[in-house]
């Protein structure tokens, strides 16, 4: 008997590598239909106030101009409710903010009109002609100003068990009256996602009740939903096609008001509309990671056990969203304090809402932990490996649960060897290289690892292929591919007969793609739904085969492209001829989530980042020299795939170490950054030969496959193993990111 | 972007004319500036002449120098093979700027015809005394940590971006001009102008003047010279600061010596005074220590950008070290 090939764990190449290196991958503005015409959006130039009057008389007769829409002649829709009524609570759509319902100025660029011509260029030329004329209002876009009126985010205050509320375990503030103590205040600036595809939607009423969306999301099911309300429609009306998305870390968790623009114009215009957003107007309307202060306090013992943690966060957000994210949540359960205090707040601040940004709050959190651990270690002349280590959990100090599984130290071991840890001095400033001062820092990051409910359906075709359908989005970590291999080890087929097919709402339930829960949610999707295919294969070749319908279940062998049983040489059913049989089959099945393990084990992902930096003496520029990833996140399907993940969220860790900084002027509260060459993210020369490294080690307790998840673990923890290592190079500690020559020269 | 007239003539004169012809005319080059602020509503041309066809992209010996053409690529002087023998430091300078990509697009004219990368002027809602005369400084008192620490006035404190200018002015180059009054030769150092009460002029061109080549006169600094470019990453970013240097070495003696800064003034900063304190002296830190010293004296910071008084003459400093050591 020949064992079938194993996929899972091989360096499988991406399904749509091809499609995408050549060009042929159709992205969301790329969808040339019939008729369509280009719709430009118009932004106040102001930060807070009301639009008194807006002039939309030479935009309108400007030559090519199809439609100008504004507040004053927008149509309703019927499913919005006004924006900031309740800033706490969800909205119709997931952005809180309904444009063109009132004459309130939010934010500085907020859309106030959409111009929607024949071409692009004429619909660019006629949004310079609209002119709004406004009340200026005092505005705040100062986090430091906005501090002084923090506040608990409503939903914790309503719901006790909501993880923003204050977290206490031991003695409140027991740093106080511990024998080494450490208090700093750390910050990381607005950070803007910038994937490399800009926001884009083509909006298209096949009929006046019927709507299709090719929109950059990382949900069609949610974007689906969204617009279904607000337009009042049935959901099975709305369609949302993304096939492919050009990066998104985030940006499209939700849906924005361009896209409830895009879909007005298309509307009142009564053509399909496509609205790509320019680079300006991703800084300023379709999210960031916000602006976050955040203290640390912290004492040891002189042996290096932790005794308490004091760890505080403000983040900023929008004045009609309280946007939340698990700054702290890392604190609350990386390390073994007995003493814990954790408190959350909000500034509301008139800028547009953030959103989460890879990695999202426990990358924020992670900055201030890491980095305050690197500070104790050093105030305990400890290396920081070893104080990690003494002040290691074996089980969730937070929940007292049992981890699911943890081979952090494992980690710990593979990086440090990789990156030559025991190079390390543990006095600052002590190795030259000629003009550069060398060091080393690691940043420990970790993530939940969550299973949530998804549906997918299988089709074998009559040419013995098999068909998968999933509405999940590809944005980027290779999720078809990886869906392809555990199809395939879990029918038996290769992966060339095998077709995976996602990015549409019409397919099936799918969760949107974000959290690093996609594998763990849909794959288990994917491979339930193959062993139900291959349930209903054995019932055909059982009513055409009284061998096979005798069989022990155990006994029949799904490989190349046929049945066959064990102990019997002669039985054997094609998957083709089955089909034939059956006149075509199908299945789809319901994935559920974690459930009772959900409940029994705390599941979360862990990585470690060790990095390796040079500083120079004279100029103060910052050069990653070696950047050493390790990851526990269970079983990995593709090992090509998820080194890629692992690397790109550690370039995006660079960038967030080393440059990544969008800047208000607070005047005007209006970005002075405003494209790729004033908010600078890593090149390729910023970037050393990554090295990845996986524990490879599945988890009993999240889903069958054994994985955990990578995208956020990949960013969470590179910063602060960045702004340790600049400190062991020159004794010099940067608190506030991003780590930029002005501040070491 | 506005509607434009596009023309393309084939001959300078014919190019001149049809911009002197338009008081809203511009000379198109390779676009990598002109058209994002056309976009951007930054620059609204009606006309834009299309200077490529014209024969301006010979680099070639003339007399005791180097003649290069305004239309060469950037990426093509500083691949040339005269260029990197005579004049490597205005090969190191062109390498330093932008990417490949933009360096096989720009032109050596239109790199000396940058604007601003100050992003008051970038904004047409910001105020902006170059963009809009009289609409005030955002930078004097916003985010100005990019901004001028020589040479500013309380109209503009914005910076000229260009890495190429700091090596052409440090070079003692010179720009070839010609307009309907006839060709013209300006000394690269007066090409740029300061902002004083008209920041609106980046440059001393006059109305529909071309610029057709720059001249490089032969010096000894074709081995002892470097291009410190000061960024936040690695590449592709403009200069927080960047220092062109070039030493004529007998022994460890200088015998001459050149300095220029970028991104510290609304022109490319010759430090002369600086070169001066270098002739004589041994090639030593100490010594560079002294001539940056020199070279940063006026040297006025605003509220972001006082690190700029630390990191020029460290980078002065770096700069010479390494062009001694070449």
């Amino acid at each position: 008997m020949k064992t079938p090939e194993k996929h899972i764990g091989k360096p499988m190449n991406r399904v749509d590598g091809r499609q995408k290196v050549t060009g042929a991958a159709t992205y969301s503005a790329e969808y040339e239909l019939p008729g369509l015409v280009y719709a430009v959006l118009v932004g106040s130039t102001i930060a807070k106030g009301r639009l008194t009057g807006i002039d939309t008389k030479a935009a309108a007769g400007a030559p090519g101009v199809l439609a100008v829409v504004t507040h004053l002649n927008a149509p309703q829709t019927p499913g919005s409710k006004p924006t900031g009524k309740d800033p706490s609570q969800p909205q119709t759509t997931g952005s809180a903010l309904r444009i063109f319902t009132d004459d309130q100025i939010r934010f500085n660029d907020q859309p106030i009109a959409v111009v929607v011509a024949d071409t692009l260029e004429r619909a660019r030329y006629a949004a310079r002609l609209v002119k709004g004329q406004y009340a200026p209002e005092k505005h705040q876009t100062n986090l430091e100003a906005g501090k002084a009126q923090a506040f608990l985010p409503t939903s914790a205050k309503k719901n006790p068990k909501s993880p923003m509320n204050d977290y206490q375990r031991g003695q409140a503030d027991a740093y106080k009256t511990g024998a080494i103590k450490l208090e700093q205040e750390y910050v990381i600036p607005t950070e803007v996602h910038h994937p490399m595809e800009l926001q884009a939607i083509t909006a298209h009423w096949e009929a006046p009740d019927r709507l299709t969306l090719y929109d950059k999301t990382q949900g069609t099911m949610a974007t689906r939903r969204d617009f279904a309300k607000e337009w009042g429609l049935p959901e099975e009306n709305v369609k949302v096609i993304a096939t492919f998305v050009g990066g998104a870390f985030g940006n499209a968790l939700h849906s924005w008001p361009h896209e409830s623009a895009a879909i007005i114009a298309a509307k009142v215009a009564n053509r399909p509309v496509k609205l790509m957003l320019t680079r300006e107007q991703m800084f300023t309307m379709v999210g960031y990671r916000p602006h976050t202060w955040q203290k640390v306090r912290m004492s040891a013992t002189a042996d290096g056990k932790i005794t308490a943690i004091t760890h505080e966060s403000i983040g900023q957000t929008s004045t009609y969203e309280e946007f939340t994210e698990s700054t702290l949540a890392q604190t609350r359960m990386m390390y073994q304090s007995p003493n814990l205090t954790t408190r959350y707040r909000l500034a509301a601040l008139n800028v547009g809402s953030p959103i989460w940004m890879r990695g999202p709050g426990e990358a924020t959190g992670a900055f201030a932990l890491e980095s305050a651990m690197d500070e104790m270690a050093y105030l305990l002349k400890l290396d920081p490996l070893e104080f990690r280590l003494r002040n290691y959990t074996e089980q969730d100090p937070e929940t007292g649960k049992p981890w699911s599984s943890k081979f952090l130290k494992e980690c710990y071991r593979l990086g440090a060897e990789r990156v030559g840890w025991n190079q390390r001095q543990l006095a600052p400033g002590a190795v030259r290289d000629g003009d550069w001062l060398v060091g080393y820092g690691m940043g420990v990051g970790t993530f939940g690892a969550h299973r949530g409910s998804s549906k997918a359906s299988a089709r074998l075709l009559p040419n013995g292929t098999v068909l998968l359908q999933s509405a999940v989005t590809d944005i980027g970590p290779g999720t078809g591919t990886a869906m392809t291999q555990i199809a395939a080890d879990t029918l038996g087929l290769a992966p060339a007969k095998i077709r995976f097919e996602w990015g549409n709402s019409d397919f099936a339930q799918a969760p949107t793609q974000g959290g690093s829960a996609i594998v763990n949610t849909v794959g288990p999707a994917v491979q339930e739904v193959c062993l139900a295919l291959k349930d209903k294969l054995r019932e055909l070749a059982g009513a055409g085969n009284a061998a096979f319908a005798s069989a022990k279940k155990e006994d029949v062998i799904f490989a190349d492209d046929h049945l066959t049983l064990s102990g019997n040489d002669t039985a054997r059913a094609s998957y083709a001829d089955l089909v034939k049989q059956a006149g075509g089959t199908a299945v789809t099945v319901q994935s559920k989530p974690n459930g009772e393990n959900g409940q029994k084990y705390s599941m979360y992902s862990f990585s470690v980042h060790f990095a390796q930096v040079r500083v120079h003496v004279l100029t103060g520029e910052v050069r990653v020299s070696k950047l050493v990833s390790c990851a526990d996140a269970g079983t990995i399907i593709n090992e090509k795939t998820a080194g890629n993940q692992m690397k790109g969220g550690a370039v995006g860790g660079i960038g967030m170490a080393l440059m990544e900084h969008a800047i208000i002027d607070d005047r005007f509260g209006r970005y002075v950054t405003k494209d790729l060459a004033d908010y600078h993210v890593p090149v390729h020369a910023d970037a050393p030969d990554i090295q990845v490294a996986f524990v490879n080690q599945p988890d009993p307790y999240v889903n069958a496959l054994g994985t955990k998840g990578i995208g956020e673990i990949a960013t969470i923890g590179v910063a602060p193993a960045i702004a340790n290592a600049v400190f062991n190079a020159t004794g010099k500690r940067v608190r506030e990111l991003p780590i930029t020559p002005d501040k070491l020269v | 972007m506005n509607q434009f007239q596009y023309v393309r003539p084939t001959k300078a004169q014919a190019a001149i004319d049809a911009v002197a012809k338009d008081a809203n005319a511009a000379f198109i080059a390779g676009g990598t500036n002109l058209v994002d602020l056309m976009k951007r509503g930054v620059m609204t041309p009606q006309k834009l002449v299309d200077i490529n066809r014209l024969p301006l992209r010979q680099i070639e010996r003339v007399g005791t120098g180097l003649r290069i053409g305004a239309l060469a690529l950037n990426s093509a002087v500083a691949d040339d093979r005269l260029v990197r023998e005579k004049h490597p430091l205005l090969a190191l300078a062109l390498n330093a700027g932008a990417s490949p990509q933009l360096r096989n697009m720009a032109t050596v004219g239109g790199n000396m015809l940058q604007r601003t990368r100050c992003a008051y002027f970038y904004d047409v809602a910001m105020p902006c005394n170059k963009r809009q005369p009289g609409s005030g400084c955002g930078a004097l008192e916003g985010i100005n940590r990019m901004h001028a620490i020589f040479g500013f006035s309380d109209k503009c404190i914005a910076v000229h971006p260009s890495d190429m200018s700091v090596a052409l002015v440090a070079l003692d180059a010179t720009v070839l001009l010609s307009g309907p009054k006839g060709d013209r030769k300006l000394a690269f150092a007066d090409f740029h102008r300061l902002p004083g009460t008209t920041p609106e002029r980046d440059t001393n061109l006059e109305p529909s003047e071309l610029i057709t080549a720059v001249e490089i006169p032969d010096s000894p600094f074709t081995r002892h010279v470097h291009y410190q470019k000061v960024r936040e990453r690695a590449s592709y970013a403009f200069a927080l600061l960047s220092v062109a240097a070039a030493l004529d070495l007998d022994g460890n003696t200088i015998k001459a010596a050149r300095l220029a800064m970028g991104g510290v003034a609304h022109k490319p900063w010759r430090l002369a005074a600086a070169e001066q304190a270098l002739v004589g002296q041994p090639a030593t830190e100490a010594a560079f220590q002294r001539a940056a010293a020199v070279a940063m004296q006026g040297a006025k910071a605003f509220k972001h950008n006082e690190y700029k008084l630390r990191l020029g003459p460290n980078a002065i400093v770096q700069a010479l070290k390494t062009a001694a050591a070449a």
